[in-house]
């Protein structure tokens, strides 16, 4: 009987160890931007293309309030309603106290500076496929950027989602780097990808995610519902859209659909960062959805 | 005696509710497709500003300053009867508009004036060239986006 319950013990903590490990947060190595000067003019770049302002500067925030990272913006969804922290240079309130290296780490591997997992709600596991040297240079723009003292709020999420230390689980299953379209694509089309799969994140919302909240990259930007509620975020595949290169080129830049409709909602805001990117980058994300597969 | 009143009663009231809803009814579709139809005559007219302003096609002042007047007259359509109580997304399935229009009207009316203040500055300026031109779309088009932000169904 006691060698019953001493190995049932030892299964337990066995157990128990497996689930720690697993679930561990695994950093960025301090070593990936070493050596690397950031380049606050080319983190500008970057800075419009990852959309950072769309969700961490307030609401309906325009002009030079579009770059005050405040946060407090609230993103409710099927898992609860997440707050967007402040992201500005505020040393108490902000990231202001941060290192580089903690902000790659969060960024690239969704890792905060106490080692906390933050919620995929931020989209790290596209990030992950970001060049070490734009995130360097973002970094070095963000921290040109206005300072805010708005304090943080704690995110809305019930049990069991709430439990950060599950993420590790998560990320094990759905943190992924490499490209989801890895066919021969020209030049034009690879910097789309990058463009669209790593900085632009526009996966998170336009394509449908699987029960467990991860991305069903079977369906790649075929459209998913609008996890704020109300109807659907489309499918961009060119069969299903259907616009021309030029056509996507000019409503990212302008919000017209080649109908003279004009975006709305969520896609409202990504233009209003997007359309501060050089054509030549518009036309490159417009190369790439326009060769994708059928 | 009295039953008599009262199934008179109710035989009125029932006559009134029978002719009233469905003219209601005829009320809410004729101002969701009146409503829509207003938005297909912006549209119209914004196409010719936004293809001048990409170079689609050549930039011709008589013709912006036609569709810039006609924007203004549009906007200033009175809405008053296009926004009939309950017409939204949740109880039909012809319409993108949201519950929200209802729910701060305050705000939708103030959305629509901006609407108008944008149609205006571009009537100003069509006709004075393709940089004025182009000066203004983002703010008309902005003024579009900015109400469909939050009052109509995302689906772009």
């Amino acid at each position: 009987m006691r060698r019953i319950l001493l190995s049932l013990a030892v299964l337990a903590l066995a157990g128990a160890g497996g689930y720690w490990w697993l679930t561990r947060p695994a950093p960025l190595p301090d070593a990936a931007l070493a050596g690397i000067e950031g380049d606050a003019e080319r983190g500008e770049r970057v800075f419009w293309a990852a959309g950072c302002a769309g969700c961490h500067a307030a609401e309906e925030a325009e002009g030079d309030a579009f770059l005050v990272l405040a946060g407090g913006r609230r993103f409710p969804s099927p898992f609860g309603t997440f707050v967007a922290p402040n992201i500005s240079p505020d040393d108490d309130h902000g990231i202001g106290g941060w290192s580089r290296a903690e902000f790659a780490s969060a960024v690239m591997r969704g890792v905060g500076p106490q080692g906390t997992h933050y919620f995929p709600a931020f989209p790290y596991t596209s990030y992950a496929r970001a060049e070490p040297r734009d995130i360097a240079d973002l970094w070095a723009f963000m921290r040109t950027l206005p300072a805010s003292d708005r304090p943080n709020e704690a995110h809305d999420v019930g049990f069991p989602f709430g439990i950060r230390r599950n993420l590790g689980l998560w990320k094990t299953l759905f943190l992924r780097e490499g490209w989801v379209i890895e066919g021969p694509l020209s030049e034009q089309a690879a910097r789309g990808r990058y463009l669209v799969e790593a900085l632009g994140h526009c996966a998170e919302c336009h394509t449908p995610r699987n029960a467990m909240g991860g991305l069903d990259t079977d369906r790649w930007l075929t459209g998913a519902p609008n996890p704020a509620g109300d109807g659907r975020v489309p499918d961009i595949t060119p069969s299903e859209l259907g616009w021309s290169a030029d056509e996507i080129a000019d409503y990212l830049s302008s919000g017209f659909t080649p109908e003279f409709d004009v975006a709305g909602g969520a896609m409202g805001e990504v233009i209003d960062s997007l359309a501060n990117l050089p054509e030549a980058d518009l036309a490159a994300i417009a190369a790439y959805l326009t060769a994708l597969p059928e | 005696m009295k039953i008599r009143l009262s199934t008179l009663a109710l035989a009125a009231a029932t006559l009134t509710l029978g002719a009233a809803l469905p003219a209601a009814a005829q009320d809410a579709d004729s101002a969701v497709e009146a409503r829509q139809s207003a938005m297909t005559l912006m549209a119209f007219n914004i196409g010719p500003l936004v293809g001048m302003a990409r170079g689609d096609i050549e930039y011709d002042a008589e013709l912006a300053q036609a569709a810039a007047d006609s924007l203004v007259h549009v906007s200033m359509i009175d809405h008053g009867r296009f926004w009939v109580e309950g017409t939204h997304i949740e109880n039909r399935d012809d319409t993108e508009a949201l519950p929200a229009i209802w729910e701060d009207p305050e705000d939708f009316a103030s959305k629509l004036a901006d609407l108008r203040d944008a149609a205006g500055a571009m009537q100003e300026v069509a006709g004075d060239g393709l940089a004025a031109l182009q000066g203004e779309l983002r703010n008309l088009g902005g003024s579009c986006g900015a109400c469909h932000d939050n009052y109509r169904v995302s689906d772009d």
